[in-house]
């Protein structure tokens, strides 16, 4: 039996077409995944993301620990609120899991990490914890649901306290505070601004039924996966693993190589990569007729490499792709595409932001 | 439970078949079928004067999740292709019996036809 979040009633209540996303049963889309993707490009749409995991942390070594688990450092939190997104390494430099880990108190950090990872992330947290003496609590009693689009936080506010409103006014992007029951914070996975807000299971799908009436569009995996993909966000599983770098994964911005003397699970594997050199993650553009796959061979400049995620843009009309590739890759490559050779530009993974396009 | 007209020929690879005429039949996928690829955005459609063997792959349906090949469901040349899906891929997903046809064949050998599902044959092999 597949797990359902507390949202699962609502999707079948609005004609949701489910299917099984790594043990959950979750709507790949209502209707029509392009008309989603545009509401949240255009208005705004909201996703049921309950299936993530939030894992609080507390003890007083918490940051310490963090900056020993964590690629990126959290070192950089300084005001409380303020989120940063990491890769957790393994030993061998590969990624475990991408992460977004928020700031609380000195003693109190909370981090989302992906579903499809939970078992081995909980079991290597817990391993690395016992060190520091950090307690490790899962939040399965919390639903979590991102409203994203230009007009999702305006829509969201009908929905707050006064209080709630004051708590979140003026909050800059990558920031989360608890305000009443909700736990709402400036991030998303699509690009445009919005909220991801974490609540009490019960309350889920009357909040749900308010985002609908407020005019917020419902927006499946479907749609939530060309969003990320036009934003040039990875996807865990599909553009890095354990296997990958994150140097070979555009992750190079989130790892902290400063200061020298702090140690994290990865650092001198992540070392030697840098030395030797690797792969890179770029973006394709075809403008020609077509969809760029996962899988699809790519010949650069210096040799082969493979795209990681390629769909159809609907926001530009065309199809766009990651892929990794050798880093002597330049401005055009070719992709195979059912034995057949097409010409594709090679850009900086980001496509649309904030609905604009950006390449 | 989705749509499955009586007056239509099915192949089990989820296109139908309408007998037009004088040898004439026009080819599409199944309202079954677009569901299940969700919306579409490219067709690749064979060129007229194509002759196309029933059973072989001769267009492609790009949808945002998969490329999904269309196969003849009848052996012949084809006469006449939807140029509007050059412009509106979303018309098989909207309306995959009518304006959502992809090509036309003039029939070769019309014996062909029996190894065709009825409706009902159909629905039982997608088992709905």
């Amino acid at each position: 039996m597949a797990n359902q979040t507390a949202l699962h009633g609502k999707h079948l209540e609005a004609g949701a077409k489910m299917v099984d996303f790594f043990g959950w049963d979750m709507p790949i889309n209502y209707g029509s995944q392009i008309e989603e993707h545009h509401a949240v490009r255009r208005d705004a749409g909201m996703f049921d993301v309950s299936h993530m995991t939030i894992v609080d942390l507390k003890g007083a070594q918490t940051r310490a620990f963090l900056r020993y688990l964590l690629a990126n450092d959290v070192a950089k939190l300084t005001v409380p609120g303020k989120a940063l997104y990491s890769g957790m390494l393994n030993e061998a430099g590969g990624v475990i899991d991408d992460l977004i880990v928020y700031f609380l108190q000195e003693d109190f950090f909370r981090l989302v990490v992906n579903s499809a990872t939970r078992e081995k992330d909980l079991a290597h947290i817990n391993n690395e914890a016992k060190a520091f003496d950090v307690t490790v609590t899962e939040r399965p009693e919390f639903a979590m649901i991102a409203v994203q689009g230009p007009n999702a936080k305006a829509k969201v506010a009908n929905l707050l306290t006064a209080e709630q409103q004051a708590a979140v006014a003026g909050m800059k992007p990558f920031f989360g505070v608890q305000a009443g029951d909700l736990f709402i914070a400036t991030t998303g996975y699509t690009g445009e601004d919005g909220y991801e807000i974490a609540l009490p299971n019960e309350q889920a799908a009357d909040f749900w039924q308010k985002l609908l009436d407020a005019g917020v569009a419902p927006a499946g995996l479907g749609a939530r996966d060309t969003l990320r993909l036009e934003a040039g966000m990875n996807l865990y599983g599909q553009d890095m693993d354990e296997t990958v770098s994150p140097l070979a994964a555009n992750m190079g911005w989130t790892i902290a190589w400063a200061p020298e003397d702090r140690n994290f699970i990865g650092r001198k594997a992540l070392e030697q990569h840098k030395a030797e050199g690797t792969f890179k993650l770029v973006g394709l553009v075809m403008e020609a007729k077509g969809v760029l796959r996962h899988g699809q061979r790519v010949v650069v400049e210096g040799g082969e490499g493979e795209i990681t995620s390629g769909t159809f843009s609907p926001t530009l009309g065309y199809s766009i792709a990651m892929a990794r590739v050798p880093a002597t890759v330049g401005d055009v490559a070719e992709v195979d595409i059912r034995g057949k050779m097409v010409p594709v530009n090679v850009v900086k993974p980001a496509f649309v932001r904030m609905g604009k396009k950006v390449i | 439970m989705s749509s499955i007209p009586n007056t239509l020929k099915y192949a089990s690879s989820h296109e139908w078949a309408r007998d037009d005429g004088n040898g004439i039949y026009t080819v599409g996928i199944t309202e079954h079928a677009q569901g299940l690829l969700g919306d579409m955005v490219f067709v690749e459609l064979p060129e007229v004067g194509d002759s196309v063997t029933q059973g072989d792959d001769c267009a492609v349906a790009e949808s945002v999740k998969a490329a999904s090949d269309i196969y003849a469901p009848l052996s012949g040349e084809i006469v006449e292709v939807n140029e509007a899906l050059a412009d509106s891929p979303e018309l098989v997903n909207s309306n995959p019996y009518e304006d959502g046809w992809m090509f036309k064949i003039k029939v070769s050998d019309t014996a062909e036809l029996s190894a065709l599902l009825d409706a009902e044959g159909y629905k039982n092999s997608i088992d709905e």
